[in-house]
């Protein structure tokens, strides 16, 4: 299958892929450009292991291809923090429990890190809801839940004190 | 001297050993996707298989043509049994001593078997050649109903063993039966319920389901022609079984084969069974020459690879008629699909079904299976829990529901009366078992105490006169479920896995500056060993858990060890784990004795050192003590500080708790609101409670998926009509409740640190809880026993049935 050329911004990085139109951007992304943060669980749209944040929406990338991410930029969970200074939502992730084995917890945190640009100030019922697009056979929710709110308060300070 | 030494518990704090709440090792990795699970491995010149699958649940295969196939670009090999047949690879044995197919042998048993393998330069070009692949079937009648396929005139579905009058596990009476298993004294039983005054009898379906971890199975196999040796990484629960499994079935010298595990997505029971994928990865590489990648997708995942349960359990419990139980009798018809591949000690072919019994001092009781060949996939894993324990803990905790309602008894109090006592431990069971510990009475009170018990019956009550009334149209349901686990397989005197014996392993190497590694022949999927077996470590040798590495998984540097599922990781790895510590710290101790110039037996061991008895001031540390056993030629000692165990269990352990669930349910729409979860644990010594409570968390989540609408469905032609997750079940976080947790604890007496493991407590204890608080919500209107999953659309029916919409 002739290939082409997809260019698109991913972690702040410009990138110029060579590849066929069928390909999906998870397999884009993980398979060309070597981020395995975002991972495969259904490739049918439904868990949410392969949540990327895409000209700032959270999307699937099992269900889109990388040539529709043309011009797009793209953060993963390779580009929200650095091992020296972590995102305050993967530091919570760790403080309350929030993964166990760890497969969904890339696309958890992508999600979540959308989530609260969108609404800074969720309530318990609101995270619930906006999560509900990313599965966990883990851990059960609640910890998540307690984690990312627990974020959205640090982050509202921080920004107050800011 | 002394006065620098800081204060006991200040020194133990700093260890982060049992007991506390450390935050998890693993999370740096994952939070910041650097995980490694398999589908991460990139080898230079890797290629990527994928199958051709039966759209049949029953069909000959008249002919396979690749001719196509090998045409579509990118792709490099196309494999059927014919080219696995001279390596005697086209079929392969399965955990249980039956075999399976491991690519179609002139028929296919069940949809979505494998039936060819196709190699190519990467996912989408084998998906091209998987599509090109030309097979022509001869369908022919399926079996779906397990009580039909002893039926004289029913189709021989195992043509290749129809002949075979014995089993792995006995004498076979029909070419679709695979064993009858027996326990307990049947005539005694039959008299017992003969005489009794009160004799309930249900039958009880817990229903086929499927662990569906987040990441489905796959491998990556490099054979390198150059050294002679195999690598294998894989999704693996049991890495060095599925290393000497595949030496006996490859006829690769076991040394030659290096599995690893590497970070696994979940497993839940799923990962535990060596899959065609798995095979056929390996017979690939051989071929090509290069590293060969198998991955498979969820639809494959959930239709072929490990179902869970299906069993039918017939029951009979006899009381008195104040409620003293007599009796209890089990026949199970157990739905094995088309291979018997479940995964159980081999002297277990329904696992430990056994512990039907449960928390209960039955005297007398006798259990049948009779496992069952049908047209579905093969698997029979333990979902979550230890081998068909969540099976025996339903079927106990819905027959005690069953028999409070004969009785007219409240279900509480029912079972308060016929608790194992405390004294009564070590407890012989009627099926054969010796209970370790237990006090279910503290936990039961604390637990009807903390939700209220007595209210909400008279809520309950409340509600049906309020309902009957026109008052409202939702009714309360409270359901109750007390749960005695069997897990830690365990003893080699009885429990193997083809010959190899269930013991568990821990090697330590204590590094000359004071820090130390440790290997372990368990594996974890999510647990959190390398945090737990870490903080094992540090109170028993004294070195802080964060200067302890943990590893496992890799075959060619860890201790041989069988795994992890059945919970048996703490009790069994746990054990030898500290058993290993103490062999450290016995020779730490002679090193220390040496250095202060006393006898042995003039030092004792103190949080993280070794003190002179009466003399505290003088004293070495275990990291002084490391450092001597480098440095230091101490007469009759060899150098270095190393230690291994292989902990041979003495029993198995028994955790045990109370679940309570309160549920509204719309009795016009099914629907259900989980008002309140309570669940109390006992798993022996706890050795990290934020462990322990996340396992409770999503164990439960996994007991509401599959007591609430999870199910691998087939219709009358075997087609699985639940094969994706649109129609699979996963509670998102909306669904999913919070939940309320509490705790006894009551040692393990043989475990050297009294745990016990409490992964699958919360499935096991789960899910007679959600299904308990389903019935007892219609009790009041007759309803007595109604099979899972309790969808809404079956709750409805139920609803419906009991009239309760006209």
């Amino acid at each position: 299958m002739e290939k082409m050329h997809v260019k698109m911004t991913v972690n702040g990085k410009n990138v110029d892929l060579l590849t066929e139109p069928r390909t999906l951007l998870i397999h884009a992304l993980r398979e060309e450009l070597g981020i395995t943060g975002p991972h495969v669980g259904c490739s049918s749209s439904h868990c949410g292991a392969c949540t990327v944040d895409m000209n700032g929406m959270s999307v699937k990338s099992c269900t889109v291809f990388a040539a529709q991410a043309e011009g797009a930029d793209i953060t993963t969970i390779e580009g929200l923090g650095t091992p020296d200074a972590l995102h305050v939502l993967q530091e919570m992730f760790k403080e309350h429990h929030g993964l166990q084995c760890g497969y969904c917890t890339p696309g958890m945190i992508t999600r979540a890190y959308r989530l609260l640009q969108e609404n800074p100030t969720p309530t318990e019922e609101e995270v619930r809801f906006g999560i509900a697009g990313n599965l966990c056979r883990c851990t059960g929710y609640q910890n998540i839940v307690k984690a990312i709110l627990e974020a959205a308060a640090k982050m509202n300070d921080m920004k107050e004190s800011a | 001297m002394n006065e620098s030494t800081p204060p006991k518990e200040e020194r133990s704090a700093a260890l982060s050993g049992l007991g506390t709440s450390r935050k998890r090792v693993e999370d740096a990795r994952f939070t910041q996707g650097k995980g490694n699970y398999v589908d991460d491995i990139k080898l230079p010149g890797m290629l990527f298989g994928d199958f051709v699958r039966s759209p049949y649940a029953h069909a000959r295969v008249k002919s396979i043509n690749t001719e196509k196939a090998m045409a579509v670009p990118g792709v490099h090999a196309v494999l059927t049994a014919a080219d696995l047949a001279p390596l005697s690879l086209h079929w392969m044995p399965t955990l249980a001593g039956d075999k399976q197919m491991v690519l179609a042998d002139g028929k296919v048993l069940f949809q979505a078997q494998e039936v060819a393998f196709v190699v190519a330069d990467d996912r989408y070009a084998a998906a091209d050649g998987v599509a090109a692949v030309e097979v022509e079937y001869e369908e022919l009648p399926v079996i779906v109903d397990p009580f039909k396929a002893e039926a004289d005139d029913a189709p021989v579905l195992r043509e290749d063993i129809a002949d075979q009058k014995e089993g792995a596990h006995g004498p076979r009476r029909h070419p679709n039966h695979i064993f009858t298993w027996e326990s307990g004294d049947l005539e005694a039983t039959e008299a017992v319920l003969a005489e009794a005054d009160v004799v309930a009898e249900e039958m009880i379906y817990y229903h086929r389901t499927h662990p569906c971890p987040l990441e489905t199975c796959g491998s990556v196999a490099s054979m390198d022609k150059v050294n002679g040796k195999l690598t294998v990484w894989g999704t693996f629960q049991a890495p060095h079984a599925v290393r000497t499994v595949a030496s006996l079935i490859s006829g690769i010298a076991e040394h030659n084969i290096r599995i690893i595990s590497p970070d696994i997505g979940g497993g839940f029971g799923n990962k535990v069974g060596v899959y065609p994928g798995y095979i056929c990865s390996i017979v690939a590489s051989i071929v090509t020459g290069v590293p060969v990648k198998w991955v498979e997708d969820r639809s494959d995942n959930l239709m072929a690879t490990a179902f869970a349960r299906d069993y039918w359990m017939k029951g009979r419990i006899s009381a008195t008629k104040d409620g003293k139980i007599t009796g209890l009798h089990c026949h199970t018809t157990a739905d094995h699909g088309a291979f018997d591949a479940c995964a159980d000690p081999t002297k277990f072919p329904a696992g430990f079904m056994n512990i039907c019994t449960g928390s209960y001092d039955i005297p007398t009781a006798y259990l049948a299976v009779d496992g069952i060949y049908t047209n579905k996939a093969p698997g029979g894993v333990a979902y979550r829990c230890s081998f068909r324990v969540t099976e025996a803990a339903y079927f106990i905790e819905r027959m005690i529901e069953v028999l409070a309602i004969k009785l007219g008894m409240d279900a509480a109090e029912l079972r308060v009366k016929n608790f194992i006592k405390k004294e009564q431990f070590p407890y012989q069971s009627a099926l054969g078992w010796e209970y370790d510990s237990g006090d279910y009475h503290t936990g039961w009170e604390k637990a009807l105490k903390a939700v209220g018990y007595e209210d909400l019956r008279k809520e309950q009550a409340e509600r049906v006169e309020a309902f009957k009334r026109g008052d409202t149209r939702k009714l309360l349901g409270i359901g109750l479920s007390h749960f005695t686990e069997i897990v830690g397989a365990g003893p080699v005197k009885n429990c193997d896995i083809l010959g190899l014996g269930m013991f568990d392993s821990c090697e330590i190497r204590i590094h000359p500056t004071g820090s130390a590694i440790a290997r372990l022949g368990t594996i974890s999927q999510g647990q959190g060993h390398a945090t737990t077996f870490a903080q094992i470590l540090a109170t028993e040798i004294g070195i802080p858990a964060e200067d302890i590495t943990l590893e496992e998984g890799d075959t060619d540097t860890a201790p041989y060890g069988l795994g992890t599922y059945g919970s048996r990781s703490t009790p069994v790895a746990g054990a030898a784990t500290a058993m290993a510590g103490r062999k450290i710290r016995a020779k730490a101790q002679m090193i220390a004795a040496y250095l202060l110039e006393v006898h042995d037996n003039d030092i004792e061991w103190d949080v993280d050192r070794f003190v002179v008895k009466g003399a505290p001031e003088r004293f070495k540390t275990m990291k002084e003590i490391a450092f001597a056993s480098y440095n230091q030629a101490i007469p009759g000692v060899e150098p270095g500080l190393e230690a291994v165990s292989y902990y041979d269990p003495p029993n198995m352990t028994y955790p045990f708790g109370s679940y309570i669930c309160v549920m509204e349910i719309d009795v016009d729409t099914g629907t259900t609101e989980i008002r309140q979860v309570f669940a109390l644990d006992d798993c022996g010594t706890r050795i990290n409670p934020m462990i322990i409570e996340g396992q409770v968390h999503g164990g439960l989540t996994e007991a509401l998926a599959i007591a609430m609408g999870q199910e691998i469905a087939y219709d009358e032609q075997g087609n699985v009509t639940t094969g994706t997750l649109m129609d699979f079940f996963i509670p998102t976080a909306v669904e999913t409740p919070n939940y309320q947790t509490d705790y006894t604890v009551t040692p393990s007496p043989h475990h050297p640190i009294g745990a016990k493991g409490v992964g699958e407590s919360p499935n096991v204890g789960g899910v007679p809880a959600f299904s308990n608080a389903v019935h007892d919500a219609f009790r009041a209107f007759g309803l007595t026993q109604s099979h899972m999953p309790h969808d809404h659309w079956r709750i409805w029916k139920t609803a419906e049935s009991l009239g309760l919409h006209d």
